[in-house]
């Protein structure tokens, strides 16, 4: 019982408590630079017309992830794309004009600015010295190449109607599947430059076309569609905040393409900070940044929120399953195999799975890491449970122990060290996979490296994944340490 | 006392036991003696209350096994299993001491009992804060009488006794089981497939064969007058196997 209640009083220490404030103006944004920056811009735009407090959400993965945290109420203004919204989000690929793409979301409680003032379209990008040798103008001269041709394109680009379907159908390209890598985008970038491919999909003002001297082919058929830079909001937002919709409509048709390549290209290969880049554009000061002590400790704390709710579910609800797991044969197997199973789907796909039922934020990303460390607590408590000997089971009946004794004094201590173990594994697991949570909004360590992926900027992934990793050797030791309070003595090996 | 009558056991259609009677009287050691698959092994666990039975009785003082919950039936029997049976993972007075604190016995009550114990068993107190892997075969032994016997049980029941000990360790432990038993004045019932530990240790003892009761009666009677030529056999083998038969 003592011991049962220490490793409470330990569990306990482990949660901080890190919900989120609420009543606060929330900005979300992509994972990519463009995002980002105008992400930020709107969160300072807002900040400098109004006393609401504004939190940045900057970072949440692909479309799909925002809409849903739009429609949900998670977030509350985004920046999008026209072409985006109409394609992906109303599948209305025909719809044009800002105003029938703003009719269109009206019934969805949603609406959309004017433009910013530019074009963020798809295109597709080769080297410069790699156009120059092939003479390569348009899109239309890579037919004769196609056969040979090594891409890179991203997963969206991929998959999207007015992406690459359509575009080998509009120009009757015959690219061999082998030589077509579906990556993530930013490391697309990457693998032009190393020579590993010769054509990737780009966007219009992404600022690495300048760094790599890359050359954009033109797209002689107008294929792809218009990607008017937009902000998207939910109408409530709208009605209950005018003045701080008002400061944001402001910015309407302000933003040249130009200017946005600009201020990308400091992102990226300048390294300016996003909130520097911003501030400077809309010629504000620059809102005070936490430091990079307090962003690590405000990460942890929200790191160790996500790997300490999941974990103690885990364990609430893993050890039990276990143990029923042993009791009846054919339940056994269902819930062995359905945990196995969960194990199985990538934890991208799982988020996306969650966010129609929770929403965006902590919530999804708990449950898809409740998920997740469940399989080995309840495979070790499984396995721990039938490697007990069973003359000890028989024994401890003979002595009079009820069944409710057999399990807590006799067979759960004896199988203590496989099921702490299958803990401990749970929550290393935890703490890697908790990075994803950035993805859908849930901050942690994963914030600054999805920042950092997206801005191909190691130090900005390393303050993510430094920390992370030392989270994890900490979680080992202190389960060195639990091992010793919690493993029988009679069990524990000699030194 | 204790007392099996008309005990009969099938497990789906193989007949383990059939008929089996035995009678302990109170304060005396008989020892159930057999060989493996003779039945033994089932018969005390229907005596332990594990598993039901499909005929006859058991009784302890009178009193039957079935009119009791197991929990009920485990503080009137006190069960010493073969190699000493401790559990792994806690002390060996935490062994002993086990049931009684789920019990709710009192801290002061159980070190008295302990301590009362250890002296019949004649244990270095030492010992008893070792953990069982740590102990010899003859120090859990006495461990595993020990808490056979905290909870006062009528009835003492030991599978094999000596069966996990070196031979020159299993004879001064025979004569030492002896005198614990004296002192304990338990009834006893010891299962075993020595007939040398049985001849030495029990006033009384029951042949068991194919599930069927062959002999009862004193060690003597069976020596002398065996009642069928798989008694002699059986005592024929022994014999030549070791010399260790004391006949009274």
């Amino acid at each position: 019982m003592r011991r049962a209640a220490l490793a409470g009083v330990l569990l306990a220490a482990c949660l901080p408590c890190a919900a989120p404030a609420a009543d606060t103006i929330v900005i979300g944004g992509k994972i990519f630079t463009e995002s980002y920056v105008l992400g930020e811009m709107a969160a300072q735009t807002i900040e400098a017309a109004s006393s609401e407090p504004v939190t940045r959400k900057l970072g949440m993965g692909s479309t799909g992830i925002l809409f849903e945290a739009l429609k949900s109420g998670a977030i509350d203004v985004y920046p999008d794309y026209t072409g985006t919204l109409a394609e992906a989000i109303l599948k209305k690929p025909d719809l044009k004009s800002i105003e029938d793409i703003r009719q269109a979301l009206k019934p969805m409680g949603l609406t959309i600015s004017d433009s910013l003032g530019f074009n963020d379209t798809y295109a597709l990008a080769v080297k410069e010295d790699f156009a120059e040798k092939h003479n390569l103008h348009s899109i239309g001269d890579l037919i004769p190449l196609e056969a040979g041709l090594r891409a890179g394109f991203s997963y969206e680009f991929m998959d999207r109607k007015d992406g690459y379907p359509g575009l080998v159908d509009s120009y009757h390209l015959n690219f061999s599947p082998q030589n077509v890598s579906r990556m993530e985008h930013s490391l697309s970038y990457q693998a032009i430059d190393q020579n590993a491919v010769e054509l990737i999909d780009v966007y219009s003002t992404d600022a690495k076309i300048k760094k790599l001297n890359l050359q954009l082919l033109k797209d002689d058929h107008n294929y792809f569609p218009v990607y008017q830079a937009v902000w998207v909001a939910r109408t409530s937002f709208v009605t209950q905040h005018p003045r701080e919709w008002q400061a944001l409509l402001a910015l309407q048709g302000r933003i040249s393409a130009e200017a946005m390549l600009d201020m990308n290209a400091q992102a990226d290969i300048q390294k300016m900070p996003f909130a520097k880049i911003a501030a400077r554009f809309l010629g504000s000061a620059l809102p005070n940044s936490p430091g990079w002590l307090r962003e690590v400790v405000h990460r942890t704390k929200e790191h160790l929120w996500l790997v300490g709710v999941s974990l103690l579910f885990s364990v609430l609800v893993g050890i039990p399953l276990g143990v029923t797991a042993v009791r009846f044969q054919a339940w056994g197997q269902a819930i062995l195999l359905s945990s196995a199973l969960i194990q199985t789907v990538p934890s991208l796909a799982l988020l996306c799975f969650l966010i129609p039922v929770f929403g965006v934020g902590t919530k999804p990303a708990l449950a898809a890491l409740c998920l997740y460390s469940l399989l080995p607590v309840v495979l070790n408590t499984f396995t721990g449970i039938r490697a007990v000997n069973p003359v000890h089971v028989e024994n401890a009946r003979a002595f009079g122990l009820n069944p409710r004794q057999v399990l807590l004094r006799v067979v759960l201590p004896l199988a203590s060290p496989t099921l702490l173990a299958g803990i401990k594994t749970a929550t290393i697991v935890s703490i890697g996979t908790a990075t994803l949570a950035a993805l859908v909004g849930a901050g942690g360590y994963g914030a600054p490296i999805v920042s950092g992926l997206a801005l191909n900027d190691v130090p900005t992934i390393l303050t993510g994944a430094i920390p992370a990793a030392l989270m994890a050797l900490v979680a080992h030791g202190l389960f060195e340490v639990l091992g010793l309070v919690l493993i029988p003595a009679g069990l524990r090996r000699r030194p | 006392m204790l007392e099996l009558q008309n005990i009969s056991k099938t497990f789906e259609d193989r007949t383990v036991l059939s008929d089996v009677n035995l009678m302990v009287p109170k304060g005396a050691t008989h020892a159930l003696i057999g060989s493996s698959g003779s039945g033994k092994t089932t018969l005390l666990r229907i005596t332990l209350g594990l598993i039901p039975f499909d005929k006859g009785y058991v009784k302890i003082n009178d009193q039957a096994l079935l009119s009791f919950t197991q929990v009920e039936w485990a503080d009137r029997i006190g069960y010493v299993p073969q190699d000493g049976g401790l559990f792994p993972h806690i002390s060996g007075r935490n062994n002993v001491a086990l049931i009684a604190k789920l019990r709710g016995w009192r801290r002061a009550r159980i070190d008295d009992r302990v301590e009362e114990l250890r002296k019949v068993v004649d244990l270095d107190p030492e010992i008893l804060s070792r953990f069982p892997r740590e102990m010899s075969g003859g120090q859990k032994q006495r461990v595993s009488i020990m808490r056979a016997a905290m909870m006062d049980p009528a009835v003492m029941l030991l599978d094999e006794p000596m069966a996990a000990l070196d031979p020159l360790i299993r004879r001064s432990l025979q004569q030492e089981l002896k005198s614990i038993f004296q002192r304990l004045g338990k009834t006893v019932l010891l299962v075993t497939h020595d007939l040398g530990e049985a001849v030495y240790l029990a006033e009384q003892m029951t042949m068991l064969h194919e599930g069927r009761v062959v002999q009862s009666g004193t060690p003597r009677e069976l020596l002398l007058h065996p009642a069928n030529p798989f008694v002699s056999q059986f005592i024929n083998a022994q014999r030549t196997l070791s010399d260790s038969g004391e006949v009274r």
